[in-house]
């Protein structure tokens, strides 16, 4: 059996009839859509489908291949989880934007051409922004708007590289594109930018943590997958996104120790596990690539996971500074149990999902530093086991000792709802299947697997490695050294816009706007005082010369008055008799002649 | 405050660190073995590079990575980018 109904499709007009269900079966409707889109998924046969000629343009709307069947798959499965999640809110907006949200990425990752691809990339933005706004905080509102500024930019840089690409080669087909000319360097960038490359990553770390609590867990799962899709699709094997990638791992876990936000902390560390993927994508060698991928899978799990744990400490204490809170393991045990699965998880344990992934783009970084040439990749190994040791410390330890343990903020609150400990639980459940028996994951990979991560070796160096890292933080924290969070905001690149952008509008505008009035003031001054010359000056010039004749005349005083009134109006307002016009107008004739006669004599 | 909870007694605090350390320590121990029996080729050792087989060398770097971290993101970076909560509200 086989079915061909668009994935995006089943999302998107599912979603539009949700705000006509009501009570138990609007929840059960929410959680059929994603079911019935895994199924309509597993009989979908790989190759082309719906090829429409649109506008002259060869459009194929659904491509199915290994690559993004496996996106498709874990879309599916957060979709699913998220919604169970957010089942309690009873919000319509986000429902709806989460579906809209969700459809589009499948769109993306199933798009046969540049086409539908850049549609569907758009209309991710329209979703999650959507779901930034569905918090009604003003902060949200204001973070939603510089989100929206950002991803429309990179939308229009994407737009077009596409276009320049279709104008050079004349064809919409998605290709592997390598990094030469113009169009080729705007899809890079445009993808990059949904991609949190470092400094253009702040709409994340910004916008992430003012969003609702169930708007987060979508956030966290769609944009920034699509993206490393994308690079996975059209550049892999492209070297700079090694340095790039490697970039990322770094820098976030050092602006993770400092931030106050938990889930900002979690936003951090969500760019620091995308630049694992990034690096695998640039490594471009089969391993590094399916370990980008399973990273991928793995990410959306874990790192949902993580965020549904604090959205829950956040749904019932209202807070989530970690200057707030602490002690909640008493109140919230569950909570705090499925927070330290994925806890262990992101930070790679053996038995957790993190194990089987992230150390499969390690090993490609060791084997390709053994190429002639690609001696530099030692580093990439040493800054990515860095990253490891780093991921551990924020979001593996950080993240629940501040919430759960560390000093009782004395919250004393209910457990998280039913729901939410269930999303949680499906979570963390798949969490520890994939890490104890990984076999189904890597079945699902774009390449064939021949990686063991359960060697004496791996798992020895792994958990030292950990330990280690646990134990730096244990000696820091007793001796007092380690950083005391402290309720402040930290600058990241956002600053550029933010208060820099701010600033030299500031500067144009003392500077530029009395240059721009003193101008206008000189152009009014002189074209108003042309005018209120011009308006009577026909007027008072006859009145100059009439003047003269009517004292000869023996005109005075009232009489003269009337007179030169009369004449004033006549000429202003144009109602002189025509018998005067004209003996005017032949007067001028005959001055002009006698001019031209004296001349000519 | 009701309930006694596991953490509100030190005693349970120190057993716990007790615990951590000690395995921390077997690590190390382990890690000892190890060399000793891939050297005796009793078990194979999947490397990638020279230094992966010095003693403690996954110890070591985890350690030390972990204080840099926090080292360099307190004395550094935070004087550097610590502002108030509302910077950018006015």
């Amino acid at each position: 059996m086989t079915t061909n109904i668009l994935p995006a499709f089943i999302f998107m007009i599912g979603s539009l009839l949700i705000p006509f269900f009501r009570g138990r079966a609007k929840s059960i409707y929410m959680m059929a859509i994603p079911v019935a889109g895994f199924l309509n998924l597993l009989y979908l046969p790989t190759g082309d489908h719906y090829l429409v000629n649109f506008a002259g343009l060869e459009l194929v709307l659904l491509h199915v291949d290994r690559l993004n069947l496996l996106f498709g798959y874990i879309y599916h499965i957060i979709s699913l989880i998220t919604v169970i999640y957010i089942l309690n809110f009873k919000n319509n907006v986000e429902y709806v934007a989460g579906f809209m949200y969700a459809g589009a990425a499948l769109g993306v990752v199933f798009a046969g051409d540049f086409f539908s691809f850049f549609v569907f990339w758009e209309m991710l933005t329209i979703g999650s922004v959507m779901l930034i706004w569905a918090r009604k905080t003003k902060s949200a509102q204001a973070a939603g708007y510089r989100y929206l500024l950002v991803h429309v930019f990179g939308g229009l840089v994407l737009f077009s590289g596409i276009v320049l690409h279709f104008n050079q080669t004349g064809s919409l087909e998605l290709v592997k594109i390598s990094l030469s000319g113009i169009s080729s360097y705007l899809i890079f960038l445009g993808i990059g930018i949904n991609c949190a490359w470092p400094i253009l990553h702040p709409w994340l770390t910004d916008a992430y943590p003012e969003s609702t609590i169930g708007g987060t867990v979508f956030l966290s799962a769609f944009t920034t997958k699509t993206a490393v899709y994308a690079l996975a699709r059209f550049f892999p094997g492209t070297e700079i996104l090694i340095w790039i990638g490697v970039g990322m791992a770094a820098f976030p876990i050092f602006y993770a120790v400092i931030e106050n936000d938990l889930r900002r902390v979690l936003a951090y560390s969500l760019i620091n596990q995308v630049g694992f993927m990034v690096v695998g994508i640039g490594i471009g060698t089969q391993l590094s690539i399916n370990g980008a991928c399973a990273h991928a899978f793995n990410d959306v799990l874990f790192k949902g996971l993580l965020f549904m744990s604090m959205g829950a400490v956040m749904y019932r204490t209202g807070k989530i500074k970690a200057t707030d809170l602490g002690g909640l393991y008493k109140s919230m045990p569950w909570t705090t149990l499925f927070c330290c699965v994925g806890a262990a998880s992101i930070s790679a344990f053996p038995l957790f999902s993190g194990f089987v992934s992230k150390s499969m783009v390690m090993a490609a970084a060791a084997k390709g530093s053994y190429l002639p040439g690609q001696a530099s990749y030692v580093i990439v190994w040493l800054i990515l086991l860095f990253a490891s040791a780093g991921v551990f410390h924020h979001a593996g330890i950080k993240i629940p000792f501040f919430a759960f343990f560390g000093h009782d903020a004395g919250h004393r609150v209910k457990e998280a709802p039913k729901n939410m400990l269930i999303a949680m639980g499906i979570a963390a459940f798949l969490c520890i299947f994939i890490g104890v028996y990984p076999k189904p994951l890597y079945s699902i990979l774009p390449f064939p697997v021949d990686y063991h991560p359960y060697t004496i070796s791996h798992v020895l160096s792994q958990t030292e490695l950990l330990f280690f890292s646990a134990l730096a933080f244990t000696l820091l924290l007793l001796a007092g050294i380690y950083p005391s969070e402290i309720r402040a905001l930290n600058l990241d690149a956002d600053w550029i816009y933010r208060k820099l952008g701010k600033q030299i509008y500031r500067t144009l505008d003392k500077g530029l706007n009395p240059l721009n009035s003193f101008c206008e003031s000189i152009v009014r001054g002189v074209t108003t005082g042309l005018a209120l010359f011009f308006r009577d000056a026909a007027a008072k010039l006859s009145l100059f010369v009439a003047v003269n004749f009517w004292l000869l005349a023996g005109y005075r005083d009232k009489r003269l008055e009337i007179k030169k009134n009369r004449l004033y109006n006549d000429i202003s307002q144009g109602t002189l008799s025509i018998g005067i016009a004209a003996a005017v107008a032949v007067s001028f004739i005959l001055l002009v002649l006698i001019i031209i006669y004296f001349k000519e004599a | 405050m009701g309930k006694k909870h596991i953490f509100d007694d030190p005693r349970n605090v120190k057993r716990l660190l007790k615990i951590f350390f000690s395995f921390v320590i077997i690590l190390l121990i382990l890690d000892v073995l190890y060399i000793f029996l891939s050297k005796a080729h009793v078990i194979h050792r999947h490397i990638n590079y020279k230094w992966e087989e010095f003693f403690g060398f996954y110890a070591f770097f985890g350690f030390v990575a972990c204080v840099i971290l926090v080292l360099v993101s307190k004395y550094i970076l935070r004087p550097l980018v610590k502002r108030r909560e509302d910077y950018y509200d006015n």
